[in-house]
Formats: structure tokens, sequence, C-alpha cells
């Protein structure tokens, strides 16, 4: 998968969890949290999306490298395609 | 009940010696001169004239690492230059402050300041929608808001000019949006000496808003006297002792960041953690060694959310400086309990209260043997009981059966009105108790075990949700016809949202309509009260007097019996 492929199916799982969120008007450095406005239980859930999408397993150790769209977009790069 | 073990303690005195009950508790406060009794006194004043201005009340951490410390004499300050500012507005006793920010320094001044002034506070969770927000202001008649430019753009801007009685609006930082007052310059022109208003007992001091099954949120009233049974039950229940470092996780936007994360903790002269980002693991980790916390009070979807990532996270941790662990907000399954004598050493310590209560009533304490899985025991001072209500009358049942939670009314956190509701107050009043709406069982041995709610109110994240207040965000909707919403179970959360719905004509229900909804949803009231899934229904139960019955839905959802179907409308069979 390109960097583009996984921006697109990680805004897709995260517009799936929050869909108060406008992918057009997104910011790839906003604070899923902070800035978005996702709780911890949005988190979680869009943690469990992305491991089932990508088949990659996610520890709770690595919560904070998925803090920004584009941070997680270079998280996920690093995973074995899905 | 659980099989686990008991958890046995080595029989521990009272740690201070002090004799109970709550004419003892008023006689450790001060008091003002002339019999007033006013919460920023106890919290703060007291402490500084007896020569504690030094210590540390507030340990702050910012989410970009910053760590600013706050003394008492500089918090007491800064609580007596918000209440001048207050005055300069011409904010009078009596007058509602609502708060919606993040947990941020002004946010515990401000909460302070007001107190100290006769203002009534009242804390709203920085995460709700605008209409949560609008809902509370509106049902508490708020004079002033204290927030941040973010939240008043998005979520009071638009509707201001409907609400004429909100006279100020006061912005955190030193810049403000037209028609409102940037609080950092405030602060900085007014003085730091302010004579603390000579509240009575009696008078409001705290306003909170509790859900519920059906019409807008109840505004629980609670009055300075309600500092007695704080600053009682934080020494009681969650074994503060002066100097202590003391982290509460629960946001001042809920009862028990009010409560135990800002007053009780205060008044026991301790110093408070407070961190400003949200549950992360390794942060959480960190701040319980490099502060030493000794008492740390959280909650099971926290506690849960740590154990998904296993004992190995915590290794390397050093937490030899906790001495106590304690969680509110719902039932603390034994695993949770165990889990924390495996990673900390220690137990938690589950107890339950509610907005109502204003305070802890049932606890697990320091000095008691700690059943995994039950809320406790009652608290010296309160009287609880399982009660069975038909009409009128109010039976108490013997141990062992399952009933609603009461408790004999008299304790001085207890509520002392619903806001403008009357009625519904006078509903939870019955035959000598106060009814809970809780159900529980109470055991041979006097421990209480939590059953259940016995209204439709879901609770998710130990926060109570009114099923009513997500309906109607719902139908607000063009395309929805009708809405129920129940909870069901979620391994983290407790219970989550979710609603069923029923289309108007012209609409077709679909993955993309599912998802518009969920976004409207969360728009309007939050990510912590919206539906986290919405499912389409041709119709929906009902009763023959019309009224949606919640309770059918969630035991075909969860597949529990159905109960007593003689009211249903028959095409809903």
């Amino acid at each position: 998968m390109t960097p583009k492929d996984i921006r697109a199916a990680f805004i897709e799982d995260l517009t799936s969890v929050a869909p108060d969120i406008d992918p057009d008007l997104l910011d790839d450095d906003e604070h899923l949290q902070d800035d978005l406005g996702l709780d911890s239980m949005d988190f979680l859930n869009l943690v469990s999306a992305l491991h089932k999408r990508f088949g990659l397993p996610i520890p709770e150790a690595d919560y904070p490298e998925l803090a920004t769209t584009a941070q997680a977009v270079r998280y996920l790069g690093k995973a074995p395609a899905g | 009940m659980a099989k686990t073990d008991i958890i046995k303690k080595a029989s521990l005195p009272d740690p201070a010696g002090l004799s109970t009950g709550w004419q003892a508790a008023r006689t450790r406060l001060q008091g003002l001169q002339g019999g007033g009794l006013n919460i920023a006194h106890e919290a703060l004043d007291r402490h500084v004239a007896a020569g504690h201005g030094d210590q540390p009340a507030l340990i702050w951490l910012g989410k970009d690492g910053a760590r600013l410390v706050q003394s008492y004499a500089d918090l007491a300050a800064d609580a007596a230059r918000f209440a001048n500012a207050l005055r300069a507005h011409g904010i009078h006793p009596g007058e509602r402050l609502f708060l919606l920010s993040g947990r941020v320094p002004e946010l515990y001044a401000a909460t302070l300041g007001a107190l100290k002034a006769g203002v009534v506070v009242s804390p709203l969770f920085a995460a709700f929608g605008p209409e949560p927000v609008r809902a509370r202001m509106e049902i508490g008649a708020a004079s002033v808001l204290v927030t941040t430019a973010q939240h008043y753009k998005r979520k009071v801007a638009p509707w201001r000019d409907q609400m004429p009685g909100l006279k100020l609006v006061l912005i955190i930082g030193d810049d403000a949006p037209e028609g409102c007052v940037a609080l950092g310059p405030a602060m900085t022109k007014a003085s730091d000496r302010f004579e603390t208003e000579a509240t009575d007992p009696e008078d409001m001091a705290l306003l909170h808003f509790t859900s519920g099954t059906t019409g807008l949120p109840k505004g629980v009233v609670h009055v300075h006297q309600a500092v007695v049974a704080h600053s009682e039950t934080g020494r009681l229940a969650l074994d503060l002792r002066p100097g202590d470092i003391y982290w509460c996780t629960a946001d001042p936007g809920w009862v028990t960041g009010m409560s135990y994360g800002i007053i009780a903790p205060l008044c026991n002269r301790v110093t408070l953690v407070v961190d400003e980002a949200e549950f992360d693991l390794q942060r959480w980790y960190s701040i319980l060694e490099r502060e030493a916390v000794q008492v740390w009070y959280t909650a099971p979807t926290a506690i849960r959310m740590m154990m998904r990532a296993g004992t190995e996270a915590a290794k390397g941790h050093d937490f030899s400086a906790l001495r106590f662990l304690a969680s509110v907000g719902e039932p603390l399954n034994s695993e949770c309990v165990l889990w924390g004598q495996q990673v900390f050493g220690l137990p938690f310590h589950d107890n339950w209260w509610q907005s109502e209560t204003g305070g802890i009533m049932i606890a697990n304490t320091a000095a008691m043997d700690i059943k995994p899985g039950a809320m406790g025991k009652p608290l010296p001072g309160i009287e609880a009981g399982i009660v069975q209500v038909e009409g009128a009358h109010v039976t108490e049942l013997p141990d062992g059966e399952i009933g609603e939670l009461a408790l004999r009314p008299g304790w001085p956190s207890m509520m002392r009105a619903y806001l403008g509701q009357p009625e519904r107050y006078a509903k939870v009043f019955k035959g000598g108790w106060y009814l809970t709406g809780d159900l529980a069982m109470r055991d041979t041995d006097g421990y209480f075990w939590f059953v259940g709610r016995a209204d439709d109110l879901i609770k998710s994240a130990g926060h109570l949700i009114g099923p009513f207040e997500v309906e109607s965000a719902l139908i607000e909707h063009e395309a929805v016809a009708e809405a129920a919403v129940i909870g069901v179970p979620d391994e983290t959360a407790g219970e989550v949202v979710k609603a069923f719905v029923t289309l108007k004509a012209g609409f077709e229900p679909g993955e993309e309509l599912e998802r518009e909804l969920r976004g409207h949803a969360r728009k309007k009231l939050g990510p912590a009260v919206a539906p986290r899934e919405i499912v389409f229904r041709d119709s929906l139960p009902r009763t023959r007097s019309g009224k949606i019955m919640r309770r059918l839905l969630r035991a075909r959802e969860l597949g529990l019996p159905e109960g007593d179907l003689s009211t249903l409308e028959e095409d809903a069979k």
C-alpha cells in the first residue's frame, strides 16, 4: 500500500468511528483526541478497526504513535500491507 | 456473588483516631465568624491561615509536558482574584456560574473563587456537544460562563442571543471574542484579597446535572454544608491524610471530579495531581511513579483499559509510593480488584455514590476486608437498606434479596432539590427513604452488591446517560421518525449507547444514513453521550398508551426474559 492508500483507509475507519468529522476539512496534523474530539472509547474502536483492516497487532504502548493522521499513516506504513 | 476470596486486612484503627459522625466532622472544619460556612474557606483559606500556605495544593501536568505547581497560598490568591473579577462585573452571591473547559489551572481557581464569592458553581463536561450545554445552562439559569474561545464559538455563540440572562462570559487566556471578557487580564487587574462571602450552611453552592429517563436533565442542588460530608468521606473512604499526594482521574465536569477532584482533597489538605491529557497508558504509569502518588482514585473503565495492555506494560515502574487505590462510577469486577494487587501490590477499593448523594455513601474502606466485586458497606453516619416499593409503600427486604438501594435522608451532602422540579424531587423520597434508582443486594456480612439500574438510565464509562436526551437529538434529524435508546454491555465501558430508529417515508436505511445519524448525534451531543451504534427498525415496541418500551428492546437485544407484556400494543408482539 502506498501512503496515499493507507491514508484513505485510515480516514475511512476514522470517519466510521467518528462520522462527525468531515474528511475534506481534515488537517493531517490535528490531534485525534484534542482537536478532532475523539474520546477514549472512540480511540479504542478506531484501533480495533485498524487492527482488523491492516491485520497487525497495535499494542497499547504504541497508541501515542497514532495521535494524528500523519503519525498514524507513518505507523501503519511500517506494517506489512494488509 | 463473586466466588473470589475476601481480601483480608490487618485490623487497622481509624488512622487519625478521630471520632466519627457528622457533628464531629463539622467540628473538624472551621466555619466563618458569625456561623457561616463556605466551601472555599475550608478548602483553602483555613490552611493558609494555619501556616500551610507553602504546601503545594495543585501539581498541574500539561498535555505538552509542562508542570506547574501552585501552593495553597497561590491558589487562595487566585481564587480571591477570580472572586474580585466576578464582583467587578456585577455578579452577586446566589447567581450561577457554569464551567466548560478542559483541566486547566484556571478551572480550579474559578471554582474556588466563585464559591468564595457565594456564586453557585455548575460544572459541564468539556466533551459535551452544544445541546447538552445549552439545556443545562437554560435549566440552571446561568449568568456566568467560564470557558475557552474554542468551546464558546462552537457550543455557545450560536444561541447566546437567545439567553439574555447570561451576563458574563469569561474566556480563559488573554484574548476574548466579541461580547466576552478575557480572564487573564481580568485576573491580573484584580486584588488577591477578598473577604469570603458569609454563606449560610444551607445556601446553594453546587449545581450538578444528572440525566433523567424522561424529560430534561435534572439540576441537583447542593449547599455549602455538603463540605462536611466531602471532607469527612474523603478521609474515611479515600484515606486522605494531610500532606498526601493524591490523584483523582475524574474530570471536574462530572460530580466525582468536583467533590473528590477538588473539594474533598483540598479540605483534607492534600496535594492534587491534575493531568490535562486524556487516558494514555504509559503517561499514567509515569505520573504515578514520578509524582509519587500516594492515593489514587480512578474508574473501572480506566482500569480495564490498563488491564488490556497486560501486566508487562507496568513493568519497570516504581509504584512504591502508592498507599491506597479506590474506584468509582460502576461496579468494579473482581478481576480489576485483583489486578490492582498484581500490578501495584494493592487492591482497588470500590465505592458507591451518585450526584444526588453528593458524596461517597458506601465503600470498601482502608480498614475493611475487601470483598472483590462488592461496593462495600455504608460509611459511618449512613444508613442504607434494600427496599421494595409498591405504590406509596416501602418495605425493607431481607439480606440476600435484590431490591432498590435506599438511604435514610439527613447526611450533609444530600441534595436539597432538583432545581425547579419539586414534584420530581418529592418522588424520590418515600416511606422515610431516599430511593436511589439502583438495584442492589446486601449480603449477610453487610456488604452491598450492585445489580443494575431500576430505570432506563445508561451507565457508560461511569457516566449516567439519559435515553431521552439522546432520542431527542436523533429525532431532530430529518430522516428519523422515532428513536429509542438503550445501553448494551461493553467490555471496557460497562455499557455503551445503542439507538433504534424508524425512518420517515422517503428515507432508506443503509450504512451511509447510519453514519450520517451518528455524525449528527455526535455534533449535537458530543462523543460521550451520542450512540456508538444505530440500527434501523420498521417499528418500535410501544405500550398501548404510546410509550416506547425501552425495557423490551433491551431484553430482546440481550436475550433476557421479556417480562410483563400486558401493556404492549398488539401488533408489536
